[in-house]
């Protein structure tokens, strides 16, 4: 990549591409605000430092005319990377929740008559967001402090409980266009704190150690026959011994206890020849110290010490970088629940803590939601997820009278639950456990290696006792340093590291482009993927859905039938299902009565009784089961995804809904299509719509109408002919597939659910950033390669040597320290590998300038 | 070369010293966010006009 390419906007495509009507859009037109596309025939736009900006939708307009008018614009001057969608905000009144005593009990503490709360605040992409959250919230009225963490993403914010409330503060920060949430695992904060501050004292032990002892080790090296008296020689012997004293006794302790660790599970990791390593060059130099004889080595285990320290601390840190921004997926049981006051009676549901629930109530879990507590199904009959508890994918039928675990997920439709455990009593601190298992999950290639080493170093202890007796016969004042140099040089530190510094560094580097890995095997799968599949909805379109036309049957107004498909899909969180609102919302038009026994079929559409009649919506075929043959036909427009609506009477009619192509996507698929990558769309749409959208993207390998059990078969079809899949996605619809593809991305504009479920979160909703995705797994997999490589060859030379008696300690440190200093510099290559880490236009010089300052300081 | 029997104790003293030095800002929280303070002093220049 070129050092320039980094700001050149993304080329427009030539329109002569699309045939069919009027282009869906002449530039690539970003979004101010978010960088999103923005939608043919948009008219939001908000003024910004006296400059009308164009912007996406009305949630982007709000957020950045709130942030002009609260005098932020230099936000966007300051900004790196585009600011998040704002697109699918929680209803602000779900916030009224934490002002509650009793939910506030968990993260809320009173400092000096103020309250303090710890928040975490999802959407951070740059310092800019930092500072204008940081401003924004400080400047409303009642709030005494506020302050971000810039790696943890955590807000200290404490306030004046009598003149502003939590709320207001949470509501503050969701109008300037990100999330707060309270932090509610504190204590699991706080050892990640403590867990921090001990490795970086246990690094600047053996950092300071090495230094030092180096100043006294030089010396003895460069001094000359003579010109150092014994006295002073044995004075810095004994200097280099005190200060490798805390090195060896206090920053070695996790390999110690590692190595024990191992010993007593009777398996041989690589902490057991560092510990080896380690733990007998320091007694031979110990002797040699003080018995006055042979050579010393405080300098070589001081370094071999601190570089294993480096890389494991940089290791520990972009674990912890990327779990943080993926951190409010990880709460196992939701904070809010919808409870129904007077059921059976009546259906009306006001909003309460989750814990605050108490046996024998009723909660209404609507579909893609958490279940809040432990319970039983009242009514209705639905799909639960359980992956969290029983780690199995295929989501549980579960109907009346069925018990479902607080914490588990529902697929399909929205039931009703009589609570019977709810708070501490459920099962949630298990959960939570099982999910910090998930995490800790190791890559595979991890694994790989590990075993490997296990071979490896019962080999080097087998060569290093070989050595020692050999020589034991022969030379005996020699056996015991040749051991030791066998055991240095081909210490598997190169081993060790290549593999987790690489890996660890790559997963830094994707989530600085929006890319965030939940599992450790992503990066290495992504780069030997060889089928994509897209879903359409959301993934390849924007998602966003627009109604364009609504054709009555005979005899029905317009406003009837948007009136009984909005009572139809109310429960939904279905794309079409939002847009079917959003649209009868402006006309004035809401959902009638209750709908009752409301049934979603995945892949056909949404059944209810409405006025006791069977209503359906959904696919033609679906609603042709109830209401007869021959449903009116869409008129025109194959991009337009209709969906029809019927009763047992007949048909209602039919509305269009059309789905603009994201402008990025051409140039995702191009890109992909150039490197040799088989594409193939699989969406649950009709196959006119998907075989319009596929052919605007040039793409031969689709099928419209897919069930997610037909995408689940298609994709099984494709791994058994040996392909890799990776699986893009964004909706509940996709959550099989995504996990029956060895590597799932989703869209981090999509559903939750799927979002939990993938290995790679683009958390932009931009699909260039999988471009930067793949391109980064490949170098990581080349490099990992590279230092294995290097690691295997430099220990086929040095063993032989150092086992012929040709290697000393020293050397063999110096060796040992070489190979694992190379081997982190060529992991930290792919650090420096940046383009696209700013896709906006510079807006100005200054301005650039000061951005790329920032970028440089970063 | 005298001096080096009260340099080289001297030196040890001196990393102690050091090594303390840090120990106290680690505990105060000194090392809890490493890019921050390079952003905010950047950023810093309106500050909120509060009452």
């Amino acid at each position: 990549m070129l050092p320039g390419a980094a700001n050149v906007p993304p080329v427009g495509h030539p329109e002569t591409r699309f045939d069919p009507g009027p282009p869906p859009f002449r530039e690539a037109a970003e979004c101010f605000h978010c960088g999103l596309p923005v939608p043919v025939g948009s008219r939001f736009t908000a003024m910004i430092d006296g400059e009308p900006r164009v912007m996406c939708c009305a949630g982007c307009q709000a957020v950045a005319q709130t942030i002009a008018a609260g005098g932020f614009e230099s936000y966007y001057r300051d900004r790196t990377t585009f600011a998040p969608s704002t697109s699918g905000e929680s209803a602000p009144d779900e916030l009224a929740i934490y002002d509650l005593p009793e939910v506030q009990r968990g993260f809320v503490r009173e400092v000096d008559g103020a309250l303090e709360a710890s928040l975490l605040l999802q959407g951070i992409t740059c310092a800019a967001c930092i500072w204008l959250n940081e401003q924004h919230v400080a400047r409303l009225p009642g709030v005494l402090a506020m302050e971000v963490n810039y790696t943890t993403h955590r807000a200290r914010v404490r306030w004046d409980p009598q003149r502003i409330l939590l709320s207001e503060i949470l509501r503050a920060v969701q109008a300037i266009g990100y999330r707060a949430f309270p932090a509610s695992n504190a204590g699991a904060e706080e050892a990640r704190k403590r867990e921090n501050r001990a490795a970086l004292w246990r690094l600047f032990v053996a950092g300071f150690g090495m230094m030092q002892v180096m100043m006294y080790a030089v010396p003895t090296y460069l001094a000359g026959a003579g010109t150092m008296s014994d006295d002073i020689a044995q004075l810095m012997r004994i200097a280099g011994f005190v200060l490798t004293v805390p090195v060896v006794f206090y920053a070695c302790a996790p390999f110690f206890r590692g190595a024990w660790r191992d010993f007593t599970l009777r398996r041989l990791g690589m902490d057991v020849p560092i510990a080896l390593g380690i733990g007998v060059s320091f007694a031979a130099s110990v002797i040699a110290t003080f018995g006055g004889r042979g050579e010393v080595y405080f300098d070589s285990i001081t370094m071999f010490v601190f570089f294993l320290l480096t890389g494991r601390y940089l290791e520990q840190r972009a674990r912890q970088r990327a779990a943080v921004s993926l951190e409010y997926l990880d709460r196992a049981l939701p904070l809010s629940a919808h409870r129904l006051t007077r059921y059976p009676i009546s259906r009306d549901s006001d909003t309460v803590p989750a814990v605050s629930l108490r046996p024998g109530e009723f909660v209404l879990v609507a579909p893609g939601e958490t279940v809040p507590a432990d319970g039983r199904v009242a009514e209705g009959e639905t799909e639960i997820d359980e992956s969290l508890l029983t780690g199995e994918s295929v989501p549980a039928p579960k109907s009346k009278g069925a018990t479902l675990v607080g914490g588990s997920v529902n697929r399909l439709n929205a039931v009703v639950l009589e609570v019977q455990h709810a708070g501490d009593d459920t099962r949630a601190s298990h959960i939570r456990r099982l999910t910090d298992r998930a995490a800790s999950q190791r890559p595979r290639i991890v694994e790989l290696t590990d075993r490997i080493a296990g071979w490896f170093v019962a080999g080097v202890l087998a060569c290093a006792g070989a050595a020692a007796l050999w020589w034991a016969a022969v030379e005996p004042a020699r056996a015991l340093w040749i051991a030791v140099a066998v055991l240095v040089v081909t210490c598997p530190c190169a081993l060790s590291l290549a593999t987790p510094t690489a890996l660890a560094i790559s997963v830094g580097a994707l989530a600085r482009r929006g890319a965030v890995a939940t599992r450790g095997h992503a990066v290495e799968t992504l780069a030997r993927v060889t089928h994509f599949v897209f879903d359409k909805t959301g993934t390849l379109t924007q998602g966003r859905l627009s109604l364009t036309s609504v054709q009555p049957s005979a005899g029905l107004t317009r406003g009837e039938l948007l009136a009984s498909a909005c009572t139809l899909e109310q429960g939904s969180e279905h794309p079409l299902a939002c847009a079917l609102r959003a649209a009868a919302a402006e006309e004035g038009v809401g959902a009638r009565t209750a709908a009752t026994h409301m049934r979603n079929v995945a892949g056909c559409g949404v059944e209810a009784r409405l006025d006791g009649q069977l209503h359906r919506i959904g696919t033609r075929s679906f609603v042709a089961q109830i209401a007869g043959e021959d449903g009116p036909a869409p008129a025109g427009d194959a991009g337009a995804t209709p969906v029809w609506v019927g009763s047992e009477r007949g048909w209602l009619g039919v509305l269009r809904f059309r789905d603009e192509l994201r402008p990025d996507a051409i140039e995702l698929l191009d890109e992909l299509k150039g490197q040799g990558k088989h594409v193939v769309i699989l969406s649950g749409d009709v196959p006119d719509a998907v075989e319009f959208v596929a052919r605007q993207l040039g793409v031969t390998d689709f099928a419209g109408g897919c069930s997610p059990e037909a995408k689940h078969a298609r994709v099984q079809a494709l791994q058994a002919g040996g392909a890799v899949v990776a699986m893009v996605g964004d909706g509940v619809n996709d959550a099989p597939v995504l996990a029956q593809a060895q590597v799932s991305i989703a869209m981090g504009t999509g559903a939750v659910l799927s979002q939990a479920r993938s290995d790679l979160v683009l958390l932009s909703g931009r699909l260039p950033a999988l471009l930067d995705a793949i391109r980064i797994s490949r170098r990581t997999l080349r490099i990992v390669r590279e230092n294995l490589a290097w690691a295997v060859a430099y220990n086929v030379v040095a063993l032989p040597l150092a086992m012929a008696g040709f290697v000393t300690p020293w050397l063999a440190g110096i060796g040992m320290a070489g190979s694992s200093l190379l081997v982190v510099l060529n992991a930290l290559r792919l650090v420096g590998d940046s383009p696209g880490a700013s896709r906006l236009a510079p807006q100005g010089p200054a301005a650039s300038s000061r951005a790329s300052r920032l970028v440089a300081r970063a | 070369m005298d001096i080096l029997y009260l340099l080289i104790p001297l030196s040890l003293v001196l990393v102690f010293i050091i090594g303390a030095v840090f120990w106290v800002a680690l505990r105060g929280g000194q090392f809890d966010d490493l890019e921050g303070p390079a952003h905010r002093i950047l950023q810093d220049d309106d500050s909120p006009n509060r009452q």
